[in-house]
């Protein structure tokens, strides 16, 4: 499964800020150790702060600070923000519910969803951030870090 | 979304083994959770995994000044599929006025070190996926999803 960049970069600065209590951190500077668009990331934090996960502090040395309380702060908060998570209903004339094989292949693809759904509710900021802190995923190839060239792709 | 809260930790909290005094305490925090008086429930369950069982079956509560906060219960089970057995967390509860506040963490790890001394390595627990409440609270003690898929059929 893939989120869209947006969800990505709005999960970035959430966790940074939320890793970085004590510290206002500019959208330059979490952009900057993602290797990720400043540009993006500003319109990304600009949505999170509509939703009031984000707060932003004028003047000199402003940044971001994180709102909200990230004991409480589900992925699914943050995520629903940018893209529809979970079962999304067909629409009545869709072609897929006229056929036994269609509705079939929809409640596979809603079992997929509500699994989706439910992981992405029950996990919250203050989680992911122990999650962070545990690393269970060393030493695993799957979690290998790419390439510098690919990274630079994103 | 809610605003930010400061969480306190409840010190003196003291787990240990259910005794057959806690019954009524137990039955109470129960009720007080679900609605539901269960007293012949709670009976069955204290027999079968109460104080003093010699097979590897706990069940602890916490206890503040007196009051039982919360309870966890757990045992031991033979996995089938291959798996070696593992530590089974099958109910775990917290008074809503006293979480967030380190009880049901603490009843998790004391739990865990049980199970680490029955000679486990892994511990298992399953719930509706909508049972938001319970399912962060696991995952926030550092549950991921395991090797195992549940299904289930209507039998016709």
């Amino acid at each position: 499964m893939k989120l869209q960049k947006a969800s990505s970069f709005a999960l970035y600065a959430v966790l940074e800020l939320a890793g970085n209590p004590a510290n206002q951190l500019s959208g330059t500077e979490i952009a900057d150790k993602y290797g990720i668009s400043a540009h993006h990331l500003a319109k990304v934090l600009r949505d999170l702060g509509r939703a009031g996960i984000v707060e932003a502090a004028r003047g000199v040395g402003g940044g971001y600070r994180l709102a909200a309380n990230a004991k409480r702060l589900t992925l699914l908060d943050v995520i629903q923000i940018f893209e529809p998570i979970g079962p999304q209903g067909a629409a009545e004339d869709d072609p897929e519910l006229a056929t036994d094989a269609g509705c079939a292949l929809r409640m596979v693809l809603d079992e997929l969803d509500d699994h989706a759904l439910a992981t992405f509710r029950s996990i919250t900021i203050s989680t992911m951030l122990k999650l962070m802190a545990r690393r269970p995923w060393a030493g695993s190839p799957r979690y290998a870090k790419p390439s510098r060239k690919a990274a630079s792709r994103r | 979304m809610t605003t930010p809260i400061t969480f306190g930790k409840v010190r003196s909290i003291h787990i240990r083994p259910a005794v057959n005094s806690d019954l009524l305490g137990l039955i109470a925090l129960d009720e007080e959770v679900t609605g539901l008086a269960k007293r012949k429930y709670w009976k069955e369950t204290f027999a079968r995994y109460g104080a003093r069982r010699r097979l590897p079956r706990f069940f602890l509560v916490a206890e503040h000044r007196g009051r039982i906060e919360g309870f966890i219960i757990g045992e031991v089970r033979a996995w089938e599929f291959g798996e070696p057995p593992c530590g089974w967390i099958f109910a775990v509860q917290v008074r809503p006025k006293t979480r967030l506040k380190g009880i049901g963490t603490q009843l998790f790890k004391t739990l865990g070190d049980a199970f680490r001394r029955a000679g486990v390595e892994k511990v298992r627990t399953m719930m509706a996926r909508d049972n938001h409440l319970v399912l962060s609270f696991f995952r926030s003690q550092g549950m991921m999803a395991g090797p195992f898929i549940e299904l289930e059929a209507a039998l016709d």
